[in-house]
């Protein structure tokens, strides 16, 4: 998919480096070391898999809608899933949620978001000519690439890919005779992961050595865009709770294989006693989590960042608070990885921990309500231009607070006891980290789309495209709070051998009529996203009257991103509407001694130190011997 | 609720009018360029407009919804806790519906109110010390607020359970729980041990602690004594399950190998519930909320609340565990062999050999389970 697609962009380069040759097309699009070029591999194949998830996401929901309708007509596709009846298996029911789960968090929101963005951005941002490592950016790439292979090859199985939820909770994932889905799609969902992890990796380091090393002349952590402090904090965080996932996994591959008891002990299954005993199923939920926690602001934190880059953009003003904006993204980083054990309060810890938990994850709420806060208070006075990126953030701002604030009731652990494992969550955690990091995603891509292909995306598609998602994504995850509080069970195959569950028929059906709709409204971002990269309107330079560097590069930059020399960068990315300047926005590399008039007394001092910033020039690559 | 259906259709009807109306003046090549050679922003007005109506549409479907809506939410809660964390739930969702409705409002009005208008410059405004103090005070004490009460509930309900409590285990398995009670004689139940779980010994109960002797097992349904403090003692014997008793706002996970508990009072009887519900149907259920398997939305336990001299009467009906299945008296230490007698049918076996029919003629409990 994303070989195919790659391979059909057209990126022209420049020719000042002779000594560079012209790669042949494999190394140019294929294997290519080129950030530009990696991204949107990124780009490409993780719309590939959000179209996945979401179709998936549409069948099952179709099954918790309709559950007596009779779907043989998805017999093409589904296969022996469907049985003779024209019903779902209740096996691949969970499959189907399993797989949703993983592919949107990790392939999608993770890779397909952090991958694109952090790979475009970072050397365009920060003046680089490119990733710290072009190779283990290239590597990164492709460990991506095999872990989505194995995953889609899973699919395909006679035993059907893994099914025991995207948490895979042992002992059911470690255990062939408990589930099906626990067979041989639970050791590719393994391996997998374990590639994923590795892709994540390579990719982190890269994003980290790259912002703190290659920054060009004057490009002080103080005048970093916040997309660039974002992708930095959220590289980071991979960092450190990655590397305990793949602990986690592994352990679990060697009690599935080679017969430990790190997750089991006292099983009696299949009519036999296990010999296993003194592990403990709630360890793997600690590891899982000391991930999954932090996971959700590896999703959330650079869609964060992305926003805040458009709507200071978009509303031409400063973002309000730069370094409330900063401190926050550090304080949310740091909770995140003191929180984890808020999503195991019923497991039977210790209700001492449960207490510190709770403590710990509440207080995440202040520097989030800082954020929206700041970004609220951008918009105010603004002169705020619509387009389909700045309708996205506004967008990702509504929910962000809005399903942020139902953490703060399921980080009580005292209510949690009743809503934890509802559909109160699923609502939650869809849209504060769903659909706010999708909106995210979208920006982004409306956004730098002309930076990348050297076209416009279509503008009004863009704007009905928002509309028809934001109203979609609430209409679908809005009412599931209801259901929630109803005590309607997540991962439920059908609510009918329950009286509890006998209600809200007719709202699950709303639900999924609602589903189904904005996922036919993602077709408008298909077709607007591929045919504007060959009939889009030609970008001008400066579409969005940005401030940031990667807009004084050629339309399409070539290899090592600017043809001559690296701009030196003077002042903060957000100087927008300044009063007495001309124009109602100042780039980075504009010095403070061309704009006199608009200079506020401070900046007046920072004149002196432009031939200094001049005269550094250690970060340039081209510039190095090798 | 089909009615709603269709507005949403309509909705997306109208919205796909729109897209083709404004298709057809992109093809047409309509280019927003103004005088002074500023790209004028394409459709601002339009989309400055809908965020007014979606918010006020939203306002209205959000009261609307709820309305609607809130007759299906649980009933009042059957538990002593269960009404302490209702009440704290709605306070809790009461509090922060006013950040919900303004924030929401806020960033909704100022899209609209600041649209771009040609000639107009944004306020150059990058910070605001105090401001920022403000909002991150004021959610901070609020928060606050929110964490002690949630604290004091939690400590509460978490807290070991009163020595006069009841005693019951429970115990999952794929796909369906076992209950086991502590007898009609000592409130007591006798140690388990996996290893000795078969076909009739679903739980593994280990006979040769004296404790057992009494205790019996059932897996339809769970008795518990009105307005006394019952403890569940929770265990899983394959994979991870969970206990759910949603009127009773109890949850725990049943782990294999780790013992949980959860301790509650019942203080609403299931005749009264029936008679409240009208609805002479009424059953409390018990419900898994752990994935465990293709049978995982299929584990329902009837859970039947009466008041405590019902529940002797019923208590003293059942049949122990070696009354079911008097051959497991071989097991019994020969020690015990007299105390065990007791809770034994009057005609000893005479094998000690347990087969099926003795089973089945002798308990009829159903312990050969409906699910594989």
């Amino acid at each position: 998919m994303s070989t195919l697609s790659t391979g059909t962009d057209v990126v022209v380069y420049e020719e000042e480096h002779v000594h560079h040759d012209d790669p042949n097309f494999w190394r140019k699009y294929i294997f290519s070391e080129d950030h530009k070029v990696i991204a949107k591999q990124y780009l490409i194949t993780g719309i590939f898999w959000a179209m996945l998830g979401i179709a998936m996401s549409v069948v099952f929901r179709i099954q918790l809608g309709f559950p007596d309708a009779d779907i043989s007509w998805l017999k093409p596709v589904l296969g022996q899933w469907i049985s003779e009846t024209g019903k779902l298996d209740p096996n691949f029911y969970l499959a189907l949620v399993t797989m949703h789960g993983t592919i949107m968090v990790f392939f999608v929101l993770t890779a397909g978001l952090s991958g694109t963005f952090s790979n475009f951005l970072i050397p365009l941002q920060i003046g680089a000519r490119d990733m710290a490592s072009g190779f283990l950016n290239m590597l990164s790439y492709w460990f991506f690439f095999t872990a989505s292979v194995v995953m889609f090859a899973s699919l395909f199985l006679q035993t059907g890919p893994a099914a025991g939820g995207w948490v895979v909770y042992p002992p059911l994932s470690a255990l062939p005779q408990a589930h099906l889905g626990s067979e041989l799609g639970m050791s590719l969902w393994l391996i997998s992961m374990a590639l994923f992890i590795v892709s994540q990796l390579l990719g982190g380091i890269n994003y980290i050595t790259t912002v703190i090393n290659l920054r060009t002349r004057g490009m002080t952590f103080n005048k970093l865009p916040l997309t660039i402090w974002a992708f930095l904090i959220t590289a980071v965080l991979g960092l450190i709770s990655f590397p305990v996932l793949l602990s986690a996994a592994l352990l679990l591959i060697f009690d599935r294989n080679f017969g430990t008891s790190f997750y089991l002990s006292e099983i009696y299954i299949a009519g036999e006693a296990l010999p296993n005993v003194g592990g403990s199923p709630i360890l793997f939920q600690h590891l899982f989590w000391f991930l999954g926690h932090p996971e959700v602001y590896i999703v959330l934190l650079p869609a964060l960042g992305i926003t805040s880059e458009i709507i200071a953009t978009n509303s031409r003003k400063p973002i309000f608070g730069y370094r409330a904006m900063i401190a926050s993204l550090l304080g949310i980083a740091f909770l995140a990885f003191i929180v984890w054990a808020h999503h195991m309060f019923v497991t039977g810890m210790n209700p001492f921990l449960g207490s510190v938990f709770m403590f710990l994850t509440l207080i995440i709420a202040v520097p989030s309500a800082v954020k929206a806060f700041n970004y609220i208070t951008t918009l105010w006075k603004g002169n705020i231009v619509f387009t389909p990126a700045m309708l996205f953030s506004i967008g990702l701002v509504s929910f962000f607070v809005s399903g942020g604030l139902t953490g703060i009731i399921l980080g009580n652990s005292a209510l949690d006891i009743q809503l934890h494992d509802t559909y109160f969550v699923v609502a939650h955690f869809h849209i504060v980290m769903g659909a706010a990091s999708a909106f995210g995603f979208f920006a982004g891509v409306y956004h730098w789309f002309p930076k990348m292909f050297g076209r416009m995306m279509n503008n009004t598609l863009g704007q009905i495209h928002f509309w028809m998602t934001f109203i979609g994504v609430y209409l679908v995850f809005f009412p599931l709070h209801y259901i929630g509080i109803a005590g309607f069970p997540r991962r439920y195959y059908q609510f009918t051998t329950y009286d509890f569950t006998s209600s809200y028929t007719d709202l699950n059906m709303f639900v999924t009529v609602a589903a189904i709709l904005t996922f036919f409204a993602q077709f408008i971002f298909i077709y607007n996203f591929f045919s504007s990269i060959f009939t889009g309107k030609r970008s001008p330079q400066n579409p969005w009257r940005s401030n940031t560097l990667e807009w004084t590069t050629p339309i399409k930059p070539g290899h090592g991103n600017w043809p001559g020399e690296i701009p030196a960068v003077y002042r903060w990315s957000y100087d927008y509407s300044k009063p007495g300047a001309a124009e109602d926005f100042i780039p980075q590399n504009v010095p403070y001694s061309q704009t006199l008039e608009s200079n506020l007394p401070h900046e007046n001092e920072e004149i002196k130190m432009e031939a200094e910033i001049e005269a550094q020039n250690f970060n340039d690559q081209f510039d190095q011997p090798h | 609720m089909s009615y709603l259906i269709a507005i949403i259709a309509v909705i997306f009807l109208a919205l796909t009018v729109l897209v083709v109306s404004r298709l057809q003046k992109v093809m047409k090549g309509v280019n927003a360029v103004s005088a002074d050679g500023e790209t004028r922003p394409e459709g601002n007005k339009w989309n400055a407009a809908m965020f007014l109506i979606f918010m006020v549409l939203g306002l209205i479907g959000f009261v609307w919804s709820y309305l609607h809506t809130e007759a299906d939410f649980l009933p009042i809660a059957s538990s002593v806790h269960g009404r302490r964390t209702d009440d704290l739930f709605w306070f809790s969702m009461a509090v922060l519906t006013i950040p919900f409705i303004i924030v929401n409002i806020l960033l909704f009005y100022f899209s609209w109110r600041y649209q771009y208008k040609a000639g107009k410059k944004a306020t150059y405004y990058p910070e605001n010390h105090r401001l920022e103090l403000i909002w991150t005070v004021i959610p901070a004490i609020v928060m606050a607020l929110l964490v002690f009460t949630g604290w004091r509930a939690w400590s509460d309900i978490m807290s070991e359970a009163p020595k006069d409590a009841e005693v019951f285990e429970i115990m999952g398995k794929q796909f369906g729980w076992y209950v086991r009670y502590p007898g009609v004689d000592n409130n007591k139940l006798g140690n388990y041990n996996y290893k000795l779980i078969d076909a009739q010994n679903e739980m593994g109960i280990d006979l040769s602690d004296e404790n057992s002797f009494d205790d019996f097992i059932s897996t339809g349904e769970l008795h518990i004594p009105l307005n006394k403090p019952v403890l569940l003692k929770i265990r899983a014997r394959d994979v991870l399950h969970s206990v759910f008793i949603p009127h009773m706002r109890v949850k725990m996970d049943a782990v294999p190998g780790m013992p949980t508990k959860f301790w509650f009072v019942a203080d609403k009887s299931t005749a009264e519930m029936k008679a409240e519900l009208n609805n002479p149907d009424f059953d409390y259920e018990i419900a898994c909320t752990e994935i465990c398997g293709t049978g995982h939305f299929s584990m329902r336990l009837r859970l039947i609340v009466e008041d405590e001299a019902s529940y002797r009467r019923w208590m003293a009906e059942q049949k122990t565990f070696l009354e079911t299945y008097p051959d497991y008296l071989a097991k019994v230490p020969d020690n015990l062999k007299a105390k065990a007698m007791k809770y034994a049918p009057a005609e000893a076996p005479a094998v000690a050999n347990p087969d099926s029919t003795t089973a089945q003629a002798g308990g009829g409990m159903g312990t050969s389970a409906s699910f594989r």
